[in-house]
């Protein structure tokens, strides 16, 4: 296996040298690539004592975790590298590939390194998920973090304080600091900032696909899996910054927006045989948890965590595991189209996963409504062969560029 | 040996009870297929954390789409309709309940009775346990256009009701149930007329824990999974709260009690099923496409069903709660934080070990269903440490609710006659004094 050739053998993403952007792709690719958590386990050395949290998709508030001391570390499964052989006899066969791959890893001893999980409430697969954690490595921290589906503060955000601070207090209970709200503001200041450089990343995808193309956006963002916001703010600002002088042009492509892969995540090279396909991806939901809040968390509040968890409710991004209680459904995904200026939507959801699946006919109706074209296939996480997503998608896009429409 | 493929069991023979609750819900379907012309309201809502007493203290019509769907699938109308929401768009990977609803919607939303369902004046999303309800009542929004009003139950993934947890849900009901059914039905809620209702629960809900409890006995005078369906059908639909439910489940009990006192087994396919051979705990949803078939399977080899877990997705009596008339809401609260499938595995896990303990099990088996990852996802690890737990061998099978591509006849039927075999065997040698081989090794025949 060697994803992705074309990112690894062109500096530029149109194949020329001398890429002011190399150093920070380079950096990204080689966070990726850390299967086995090194960086995590160097950070630990240097900060003697700390813990190291890993927490699954979509969303959790790790800015309560790094202001904990901790480092916040996002796990996305095995993707294509980890064969799986333990993790299936935990699994039957109509179950996603990320709770396979996950058990897979902590069982060979990947995440040895995570003193703790947190398993944010997304699908039953996930919520179980955190359930056989506790009985497989019954000596470390496993918590289920129940994310309200009430938005109103005095009812779901009062419940959801409740959840942090519990949270907040087994951590404090196992070696991290205590909270604090000093460091919770700076915590929410840094996370601030790295949505903004994650913002102005996704701005640059949107004038200058060239420039970012997604699979080159999708490593940049995954590199802040195990960082902490603020180290990850800076690489992604360096990118943004070196990305205007690079050279390129403009390809005939369509542009999509790409939808259902906010969990387990696709093959990077599927993302490159999208690209190759006609797509520019100017936006997409892959890794949404970095995402999920849209805008500034107020780092001034005199509540800092009410702050936190304020966000969530009335800044949260529409997903398929977000009740939708007043918008329109699909309505989101509509907005981002046009915010995109996008031809058309490609769904990519995982084969069996619920919540994405489950949308999809919600989104593919409000989408048939608006008039925007779409197109849908699945995957797992260890797909090896792309040819047949391949030709779809190079058939929507020329569909797309002839005809303005594909369905 | 396994039986030819196309025949068919034959139906058990059926109980007064049974015929009480036939009329009980041919009445509510009546009910429901006059209710625009009366005037009633309509309440769509899931069967996990139903607020049944509420709704029908403000004299709303529950409608129970999960019901229909099953009885889609015992009708054998649910293939159809599955094909219908797939046609539609619905993935194949996931919930056949949903697409069998979404099927019966499209194909006009005939009932079990063969009368047209109501629309839905509100969808009551009672989200407990089960994350596709979420989406389910969004899918049927999209179809009605009428107002849902959401309760969240949160998770307990540790066995243990918070004070937050439990406030959290009241919080809502007060705010938000209350006043969107309240305004539905045109007038506020009697909370005396509820709490009166509570105390009909409660009665109800004594009676069932005697009847699951019979299982005890040897031979036991229930089948507490193909027949405890059954014994659940009134009180975790329509009837809950009501008269009706209190005399049946009196009604019930008076049957089982005889049954107890005449030494005789439960009404099987295959007749009274007084010679019980093994006893076994079930894990897992019915299939409900060749249910009959199913029960067949083990009912021949005489194999009794003496507790199962989905006779507790509505409610977990018989670890003691009661609904308390003393407080409405938080009693209601309590119900729905403590149903079966809002539980986390390791409590899951603690439950089944205790059934195979106290009813004295041979056995557990686990009939994991594709449609349903809030009962399936960890159902491996289920196996594994229910055995350690408990020393008796686990049998698995994978089928499915409703859709019958799924519910593999001959297969199915060998997993299950190989592991009844096995448990035979395993207790003919306990009874001659030979000791018992390890369990190791079953799950890897079974599965």
């Amino acid at each position: 296996m060697t994803p992705p050739q074309d990112i690894q053998r062109s500096p530029q993403p149109n194949g020329r040298g001398n890429d002011p952007c190399a150093t920070f792709i380079g950096r990204a690719r080689t966070l990726f690539d850390d299967k086995a958590l090194d960086h995590v386990k160097a950070w630990k050395a240097a900060h003697p004592g700390a813990l190291a949290i890993g927490h699954m998709p979509i969303y959790t508030p790790r800015p309560l975790l790094e202001a904990l001391g901790c480092l916040p570390v996002a796990v996305f499964g095995g993707g294509e590298e980890v064969d799986i052989i333990r993790g299936d006899s935990y699994f039957q066969s109509y179950i996603c590939h990320i709770p396979r791959s996950t058990i897979e890893l902590a069982l060979s001893g990947t995440y040895d390194v995570l003193d703790g999980m947190v398993f944010p409430s997304i699908c039953d697969v996930i919520r179980n998920l955190s359930g056989m954690w506790k009985m497989l490595f019954p000596d470390r921290y496993a918590a289920y973090l129940d994310l309200p589906q009430n938005f109103n503060s005095s009812i779901g955000g009062r419940f959801y304080l409740h959840e942090l601070r519990r949270i907040a207090n087994d951590l404090t209970a196992r070696g991290a600091l205590p909270l604090d709200d000093d460091r919770l503001c700076r915590a929410l200041a840094d996370e601030n900032r790295r949505r903004r450089a994650i913002a102005r990343l996704d701005a640059l995808r949107r004038t200058d696909p060239w420039r970012c193309p997604a699979s080159e956006a999708y490593l940049l963002v995954r590199a802040g899996a195990g960082l902490l916001a603020a180290e990850h703010a800076e690489l992604l600002e360096g990118f943004v910054e070196a990305a205007p002088r690079r050279s390129g042009r403009p390809l005939d492509n369509v542009r999509v927006v790409l939808a259902g892969s906010f969990c387990e995540q696709p093959p990077l090279d599927l993302i490159v045989a999208l690209e190759k396909a006609g797509c520019d991806i100017v936006d997409d939901d892959f890794q949404l948890g970095l995402r999920t809040i849209e805008g500034d968390i107020n780092e001034e509040a005199p509540d800092p965590l009410a702050a936190l968890a304020q966000a969530f409710l009335d800044q949260g991004r529409a997903t398929a595991s977000r009740y939708i209680d007043k918008d329109e459904k699909g309505r989101a995904l509509i907005d981002q189209v046009q915010a995109a200026q996008a031809d058309g939507v490609v769904f990519a959801a995982a084969s069996f996963c619920d919540p994405a699946l489950l949308d999809q006919p919600m989104l593919e109706t409000a989408l048939a409504k608006a008039g925007v074209p779409f197109t849908s296939f699945k995957f797992a996480e260890n797909n090896g062969q792309f040819q047949t997503i391949r030709e779809q998608a190079g058939a929507f896009s020329d569909s797309v560029k002839l005809w303005g429409a594909a369905h | 040996m396994a039986e030819a493929p196309g025949k068919t069991a034959p139906a058990a023979a059926k109980d007064d009870s049974q015929k009480r609750q036939k009329d009980m819900i041919g009445a509510h379907f009546a009910k429901l297929a006059r209710a625009k012309e009366n005037g009633q309201k309509v309440v769509y809502t899931f069967v996990p954390g139903n607020l049944t007493e509420l709704i029908t203290a403000l004299d709303l019509l529950p409608v129970l789409p999960e019901i229909n769907a099953l009885q889609s699938g015992m009708r054998k109308k649910s293939a159809v309709y599955i094909a219908e929401a797939e046609k539609a768009g619905h993935s194949e990977d996931v919930c056949t309940y949903v697409k069998c609803d979404i099927g019966m919607l499209k194909s006009g939303n005939i009932g079990p009775t063969g009368e047209r369902l109501p629309e839905p004046d509100l969808l009551l999303l009672s989200y407990t346990g089960c994350f596709t309800f979420l989406k389910w009542f969004e899918l049927l929004q999209q179809e009605y256009h009428c107002p849902v009003v959401m309760l969240h139950v949160p998770y307990q993934p540790d066995g243990v009701v918070t004070p937050a947890m439990r406030q959290y849900i009241v919080d809502q009901l007060e705010n938000e149930v209350v006043p969107a059914l309240e305004k539905l039905a045109g007038k506020k809620l009697d909370r005396d007329y509820l709490a009166e209702k509570l105390k009909l629960s409660a009665q109800a809900e004594d009676d069932l824990v005697w009847v699951w409890e019979s299982a005890r006995h040897k031979p036991s005078p229930i089948d507490g999974y193909f027949a405890g369906v059954y014994y659940i059908g009134p009180i975790f639909s329509a009837f809950r709260g009501s008269q009706d439910a209190v005399d049946y489940y009196r009604l019930l009990r008076s049957e089982v009690q005889a049954r107890i006192d005449a030494g005789k087994g439960p009404t099987t396919p295959d007749g009274d099923l007084d010679d019980q051979a093994v006893r076994l705990v079930v894990e897992g949803p019915p299939n409900w496409t060749s249910f009959n078939d199913f029960w067949h399977m083990f009912s021949k080899e005489k194999a009794v069903i003496v507790a199962s877990t989905y006779t507790r997705v509505g409610g977990l009596y018989d670890l003691g709660f009661r609904h308390d008339a003393a407080d409405p809401l938080g009693t209601l609260a309590d119900y729905c934080l403590g149903c079966y499938t809002n539980l986390g595995l390791p409590s899951r896990i603690e439950l089944l070990a205790k059934y195979v303990r106290d009813y004295s099990a041979d056995g557990f088996f686990i009939n994991s269903v594709k449609s349903c990852n809030s009962f399936s996802a960890g159902q491996l690890l289920m196996l594994r440490e229910v055995e350690k737990k408990t020393g008796v061998p686990g049998g698995f099978i994978e089928s499915d609710l409703v859709d019958p591509r799924y519910f593999g006849k001959a297969n199915i039927e060998n997993r299950v006659q190989s592991y009844l075999q096995m448990l035979h065997a395993r207790r003919d040698r306990s009874l001659s004094q030979i000791p018992a081989r390890t369990t190791a090794g079953v799950q890897g025949v079974l599965s």
